[in-house]
């Protein structure tokens, strides 16, 4: 593109990373803001759980449902699912496309065991009974813990489509603010799993 | 053959119940029938695919925004007559008690969801990009998103109507009213769902428009530099973001409660039916502002031009609306002061909610001082500003008497809150939006409207406005009880009620002459061609009218506030003509593709609703994975733009005389 041509969006000087020339920037900072969209729909339902924590109404309480050796190989797979995904966004600084295929699939890869622990998780409790509809403390947990689940879901098809275009078109700054914008995604799914963590297994484990 | 027909259409379509079913039914049918073949006899398909439907410009989706929600006043102004209808006289049975259920929970939820809430959008749509001197938002498609997503949620929420049954609960919905124990049947279902997907379409509408306003700005425009509307949309962005989300998991969680089985607003498994009425009102209180902000914005700008003065007090103005925005989540408990809260925490939310009034009373004496020693100019836009601030302060002050929480224990659930809320929302949001409408309408379509017919729609309206609802403060002081769907004789009720559905009769007759001043402006337009016809004040008059799909041919240099305004009267110079394109900065604009994909996604949308609504799996999930489909598709999506050349942009300048 010409540099006469006039962009839609304020144009950006080249001195800043790959993903945010063009209108990265723009793209990168509204998807911010999505985020911040995204922790008040996760404050919410963590407040719901929160209140119904102790409504078990004669069902399963958390104490006695919770598996430390599961939850902690699952926070294991997603915490450095997250730290490869830093190392792809690493790679793709560095214009190395072979590198960021690699530690992305990984990423995937670790997702994809991090899922697999969570609807054996899931189905092991609505196989001994403990369901959606046994309390309103299981409620919450399956739509809190849930949700995260479905995010990851589908953060997995997106990485996944993302690299589909990196290995197509190589490392170019549209391609580069995808595959940032999806790290962004990933990293958050993170944090809010270091809450889930927290908050609801930790907690749910002693209380 | 003909008796199980006749089962399907009584179990899907309510045959069984009667003329007011099959009277939809034809109406649906003919009115559809008519709108092909307007179409097709006209050879407009085409031309509606290829110039609206896919369009991804701001203005255009704006108008299209403002012509559903002008739908939806019909809908929403029909249910309120027949709630006229109904109570006119005691003792009516014109309609049963679960019809009157449905029809002033449909009033309700599409008057506030469906018809307030486009209406402002549309505006902002069109007139925050050409305030800010931008040539669209910054996310055009996603726009369309938004858009396409509102209407065919507006769309499955009405036809709930004919096929299945209205929901029933109010529009607050509380639980464990419109849970599945009490409220068995598919209604509750269609507010759930129309609702959710709405809700995304503004959650977007929210990020989009506070990106627009943040980053795409004209050179020179600072934060508080912006025009008042704009700065009104920017916290009503902020709003959005913060409480939508709320909104979605409050009804999720309902929407697990009837489609699976879950327990969160039981009463058996350790289900809390308060939490709904919680979490409705931690997004429902903000809610009022994100629809009565714009409103302030729009008057904002309408008596700062028809008083042909600056704005007073433009810095307090903006405080005061952070303020406000602020302290809306922090008030929710006064919509159930009565629900058992206790004495402390109601002390707190009463004064948090009084204290509101402080930043609204410093808005109003703005504005009054912004009238003060002004050329005032009569015109429509500024009348409907001018109702507002009466009507306005009747609605606000008999908000700050339901704040006073042992007060309310006398108010709650009466008529004198029913008429508190029609008057915030009515002389607030509707005067609003008529206000903007007749303000901004020669930008949208090159041509001013009828300023005679549209002060005699004001009158009307106004009139029979307060005529419609000042009596229900008093019905409300007598006992007068909301939602009750009928009243005995002899307690006194009758002639105000008659009076008040008189007064309806009336805004409908107002609303009626409304339109009839758009079908005359569009047949004998008087045409805006300066493209200033108020002598406007900010950056959207300083372009044509109608805008051209780029909007500003050379983006413009801000000064100060109101920026054309002082392009029009520089410091210490005579007048020049501030119209003239500077034609050697004309450079190719770079412009978004139209797209299919955003109506194709929330059709999808649509049918998978349906399919949820009725537990309809194997529609519902096929037609969410459409959607994702469609997410991906776009992300594949690498030659979305355009240019506009530099002799295209030439040639629209010299035929708009710019040039």
């Amino acid at each position: 593109m010409s540099v006469h041509m006039e962009s839609l969006h304020e144009p950006t000087t080249s001195s800043l990373p790959l993903e945010y020339q063009e209108d990265g920037n723009l793209k990168i900072f509204g998807f911010w803001v999505f985020l911040a969209a995204e922790v008040v729909l996760f404050s919410t339902l963590f407040a719901t759980y929160l209140v119904f924590h102790g409504n078990v109404a004669g069902g399963p309480t958390s104490q006695q449902l919770f598996d430390i050796r599961g939850f902690t190989i699952e926070t294991f797979l997603l915490l450095t699912s997250s730290f490869t995904m830093g190392l792809g966004t690493y790679e793709m600084r560095r214009q190395n496309t072979k590198g960021v295929v690699v530690w992305v699939l990984i990423t995937v890869l670790l997702g994809l065991g991090f899922l697999g622990m969570e609807i054996s998780e899931f189905s092991h409790y609505v196989s001994i009974g403990a369901n959606i509809s046994r309390s309103a403390f299981l409620s919450a947990f399956f739509v809190l813990v849930g949700t995260h689940g479905s995010h990851v879901t589908l953060g997995i098809f997106w990485i996944l489509s993302i690299l589909v275009q990196v290995m197509r078109k190589g490392i170019t700054p549209k391609t580069a603010r995808k595959l940032f914008v999806v790290g962004l995604y990933w990293h958050f799914l993170d944090v809010v799993w270091v809450f889930i963590f927290t908050v609801v297994y930790l907690t749910g484990k002693v209380m | 053959m003909l008796h199980s027909l006749l089962q399907l259409g009584d179990k899907y379509f309510m045959w069984n119940e009667g003329p007011m079913i099959w009277t939809s039914d034809v109406l649906i049918v003919l009115t559809s029938l008519g709108i092909i073949g307007v179409l097709t006899y006209l050879k407009r398909w085409n031309w509606l695919w290829k110039e609206w439907l896919t369009t991804v410009d701001h203005k255009k989706i704006g108008i299209m925004y403002i012509i559903a929600a002008f739908a939806m006043f019909f809908r929403g102004g029909m249910d309120g007559l027949i709630i006229r209808a109904q109570l006119a006289v005691p003792n009516n049975q014109f309609l049963n008690a679960e019809h009157y259920d449905q029809v002033f929970t449909t009033h309700g939820t599409i008057m506030i969801l469906f018809m307030a809430m486009p209406f402002i959008i549309g505006l902002m749509n069109i007139a925050v990009p050409l305030q800010i001197g931008a040539r669209d938002v910054a996310f055009p498609y996603l726009n369309a998103l938004s858009f396409w997503l509102f209407f065919f949620a507006a769309l499955l929420f009405n036809i709930s109507f004919v096929i299945g049954g209205s929901p029933d609960a109010g529009w607050t919905s509380y639980a464990p009213l419109a849970g599945p124990f009490y409220d068995t049947g598919v209604g509750e279902n269609y507010y759930l769902i129309s609702l959710q997907i709405t809700g995304i379409g503004t959650i977007a509408t929210g990020i989009n428009f506070l990106v627009t306003i943040l980053k795409m700005r004209a050179p020179g425009m600072t934060l508080m530099k912006m025009p008042m509307f704009t700065w009104s949309i920017l916290v009503t962005s902020i709003i959005i973001i913060f409480a939508f989300p709320v909104l979605t998991v409050t009804l999720a969680l309902l929407m697990f409660d009837r489609l699976f089985g879950a327990q969160f607003f039981s009463v058996t498994h350790g289900g809390l039916p308060m939490m709904w009425a919680n979490l409705f009102w931690i997004w429902g209180h903000p809610e009022v502002y994100i629809v009565i902000l714009p409103a302030f914005g729009v008057f904002s700008e309408v008596v700062s031009t028809f008083s042909h003065k600056r704005l007073f007090g433009y810095k307090a103005m903006v405080v005061s609306m952070v303020a406000i925005a602020i302290l809306s989540f922090t008030t929710w408990v006064h919509h159930f002061f009565t629900m058992g809260a206790g004495a402390s925490v109601n002390s707190f939310f009463s004064f948090s909610t009084m204290l509101i009034a402080v930043p609204t009373g410093v808005k109003m004496f703005n504005w009054l001082f912004t009238m003060y020693k002004g050329r005032i100019q009569f015109t429509t836009s500024m009348l409907w500003a001018l109702a507002f601030i009466p009507n306005f302060l009747i609605g606000g002050l008999t908000g700050v008497m339901l704040a006073v929480a042992p007060a309310d224990y006398q108010y709650h659930n009466s008529y004198f809150l029913v008429a508190h809320f029609h008057y915030v929302l009515i002389a607030g949001t509707v005067f609003g939006v008529f206000s903007g409408l007749y303000y901004w309408w020669p930008k949208m379509f090159g041509h001013i409207l009828n300023e005679k017919i549209g002060k005699w729609a004001f009158w009307i309206f106004m009139i029979s406005f307060n005529m419609t609802f000042m009596p229900m403060y008093f019905l409300g002081l007598m006992g007068m009880t909301r939602r009750m769907y009928t009243y005995p004789a002899g307690l006194g009720w009758g002639p105000l009620n008659m009076i008040e559905t008189i007064g309806a009769l009336g805004m409908g007759l107002g609303f009626v002459v409304m339109v009839y001043d758009i079908v005359y402006s569009i047949r004998h337009p008087e045409k805006d061609l300066t493209g200033d016809p108020w002598d406007g004040r900010t950056l959207e008059w300083s372009i044509p009218s109608p805008a051209p799909e780029y909007n500003f041919a050379v983006i413009p240099e801000v000064k100060g506030i109101d920026a054309y305004w002082m392009m029009k009267h520089p410091k210490g110079q005579e007048p020049e003509p501030t119209k003239a394109v500077d034609k050697s900065k004309i450079r190719p604009i770079h412009m978004p593709n139209n797209s299919y994909r955003p109506f194709i996604i929330s059709v999808a949308f649509f049918v998978a609703g349906f399919g949820f609504i009725w537990q309809w799996y194997w529609l519902g999930i096929p037609g969410l994975i459409v959607v994702v489909i469609g997410l991906f598709l776009r992300s594949f999506e690498y030659d979305d733009e355009h240019f506009i050349s530099t002799e295209e942009i030439v040639q629209t300048e010299t035929a708009a005389g710019r040039l």
